[in-house]
């Protein structure tokens, strides 16, 4: 399957109550499965075609607030355009999965993949003073399995959650095995769970339930923006995410994440074959982000390379995790281009190793 | 005779429902949102639908909806109402889902959410509040604003050449095919509240039914945005905003008068 198709069924599989979506190149798959698939005969999900990506977010916002697990799709430019429903979601406190299958920008860009939105998805895009969980997904199996995990989040935190995959590994077919068919929670299920918070219709047995993300008092507004803190620090302790490949006896150490982290695995192995003991520790999570395990990884090894799609974003945050204990720099390709294995391992040698 | 014995529950026309909260109104003294906030919570409540009914609150003067409406409530971005209205709809189909906008919301920024949810013939009610004018950012033009009409960003009146004629947004929307029922209506006096409330029952009958989209225009004043007193303001409406917005039904039962 490709990663695409692969996430629009694993949306149905774990039974997603709605998808609103607006087709945007490289993820328009997602709503072309899920139309194809007519989940609301399967599940009784609902699929639904925006007039933009500002009403498919909205839509997302207005399903979230009944408690529902909805989840929405785009590419860079329709992120832009999302970000001011995604600030919404965050303020608002609604649990929710956008994906952002990333393309080359600025502005239109090119179609082809990037990683280039990493300092949109993690440092916050929107307005505000918020955070997104950020899931980074580095093959189709994970851009199915992601899924789930984006909702648990979501529905752990009352917050939105997204998964930043890339054009490379959306439009990738590889193997994947797919979770069995979940129901879909039903309306008293959903009432039972979140009716504390949810409008789902004002009974008699409680006071009447408000989304808003407006406090025009600021000290209620400083309240609301610690309570979204306290939730931040929670996904640090709780929910960080990464994986360690041969960082054992390292010497260099190479930091990538998605397809990034698949090409650099390859040059890891050259570098080896080569008789360098190269490292890769690919953070599955971008926020939370391994500060911690970098600040150690940096006691162990010489120098560190942040490998991406882009001309240096996450690079700032590998500088910062290791408090510059080692040399760290950047090598990335832009534009829609992908680095090659051999040129990652070049550029390791001629900017860490020299 | 005081004026207590005149306030007895048989002399009384109108009063405060109880899907109305005790909340003071952040309205300015003679606004219309008030009366067309009663009027919404009247019908829901004599429809006996509060438990199944969510409003979708824009953003505007009648940002704050929620605060006063007893019912559970979502408050939208500014304009996107209908597509957070739409969402509800379509993942609670026995609901009475209803959004509350202004027209710098629905017919400025919102344009696009409200002719798309309006064109796929949503099942929800859209309550229209139409004064001409921001209120809430105080006093600056909307697209509805009047043809000479003096306003903090049109300080010599709205010139059409350079910014273009006020928006008729409720024909327009008339005009597509998913569109069941729409009005226009006035709430400034006794009559013409007693026809809104007739409008928004027929329009919440609607949701019952399924026909898709209800949609009421409220036309009404902006006193202070005017720079107005109340009563100057409702005289200065009928005199011209009501011979541009007509008041009266222009669909009815999905047919265009």
């Amino acid at each position: 399957m490709k990663g695409n198709e692969a996430l629009a069924e694993a949306a149905i599989r774990c039974g997603a109550d709605a998808y609103f979506g607006y087709p945007i190149t490289p993820q328009t798959e997602v709503i072309e499965y899920l139309m194809t698939e007519q989940p609301e005969k399967r599940t009784g999900m609902v699929v639904l075609q925006a007039e933009s990506e500002l009403a498919a977010i909205n839509m997302v916002y207005g399903a979230a607030s009944t408690g529902k697990r909805v989840m929405t799709s785009s590419s860079s430019p329709g992120i832009s355009l999302k970000l001011e429903g995604i600030s919404y979601l965050a303020g608002a406190e609604l649990p929710a999965v956008i994906v952002n299958v990333v393309r080359g920008g600025p502005g239109l860009g090119t179609i082809q993949p990037s990683q280039a939105d990493y300092f949109q998805s993690v440092k916050g895009g929107g307005h505000g003073d918020y955070k997104l969980y950020v899931l980074a997904p580095s093959s189709v199996q994970e851009m199915s399995d992601f899924v789930e995990d984006a909702f648990d989040i979501a529905f752990k935190y009352r917050a939105p959650v997204l998964i930043l995959s890339d054009g490379l590994i959306g439009q990738m077919m590889e193997k994947v095995n797919l979770k069995d068919q979940k129901e879909r929670m039903s309306n008293e299920e959903l009432i039972e769970k979140y009716g504390s918070w949810a409008t789902t219709g004002k009974t008699k047995n409680r006071e009447r339930n408000i989304i808003t993300s407006l406090d025009l008092q600021s000290e209620k507004m400083e309240a609301r923006v610690h309570r979204l803190m306290k939730k931040y620090e929670q996904m640090e302790k709780e929910d960080l995410r990464y994986e360690r490949i041969l960082c054992d006896d390292a010497e260099y150490l190479i930091v990538a994440y998605g397809s990034s982290a698949r090409i650099s695995q390859k040059a890891v192995e050259l570098a080896r074959e080569k008789g360098i003991k190269v490292g890769l520790l690919r953070p599955i999570t971008l926020f939370p982000f391994p500060k911690k395990q970098l600040f150690e990884l940096a006691d162990q090894v010489k120098g560190i390379l942040s490998v991406e799609l882009n001309m240096g974003q996450m690079v700032e945050d590998v500088r910062l995790s290791v408090e510059f204990k080692v040399p760290v720099e950047h090598f990335g390709r832009t534009g829609g281009i992908i680095h090659t294995p051999e040129e990652i391992l070049e550029a390791l040698e001629q900017k860490i190793i020299k | 005779m005081d004026v207590l014995d005149i306030i007895k529950p048989e002399n009384q026309v109108f009063c405060k429902t109880k899907l109305m909260t005790d909340t003071p109104l952040s309205y300015c003294p003679g606004c219309g949102h008030g009366t067309a906030h009663n009027l919404t919570m009247e019908v829901i409540d004599e429809m006996g639908i509060a438990e199944d009914t969510i409003g979708v609150a824009p953003v505007g003067c009648s940002v704050l909806a929620y605060d006063f409406m007893n019912i559970d409530m979502t408050q939208a971005a500014h304009g996107r109402a209908p597509a957070v209205a739409t969402a509800i709809s379509r993942c609670w189909p026995e609901k009475y889902v209803f959004t509350y906008q202004g027209d710098g919301d629905l017919a400025a920024i919102g344009t696009a959410e409200t002719i798309h949810a309006c064109n796929r013939g949503e099942n929800i009610v859209i309550i229209f509040v139409n004064n001409g004018i921001y209120g809430m950012t105080g006093g600056q033009m909307a697209p509805t604003t009047l043809e000479g009409m003096k306003s903090s960003t049109s300080p010599y009146g709205r010139e059409i050449a350079t910014m273009g004629s006020p928006l008729k947004i409720t024909e327009l929307i008339a005009n597509l095919p998913g569109v069941y029922y729409v009005t226009r209506q006035a709430v400034h006096t006794h009559k013409h509240a007693r026809k809104a409330k007739k409008a928004i029952r027929k329009a919440f009958e609607n949701i019952k039914l399924k026909k898709g989209i209800s949609f009421v225009e409220i036309v009404s004043n902006c006193n202070s945005g005017w720079k107005m007193t109340p009563n100057d303001a409702n005289i200065w409406m009928e005199e011209n905003m009501f011979p541009y917005f007509q008041l009266g039904d222009i669909k009815v039962d999905g047919k265009l008068k």
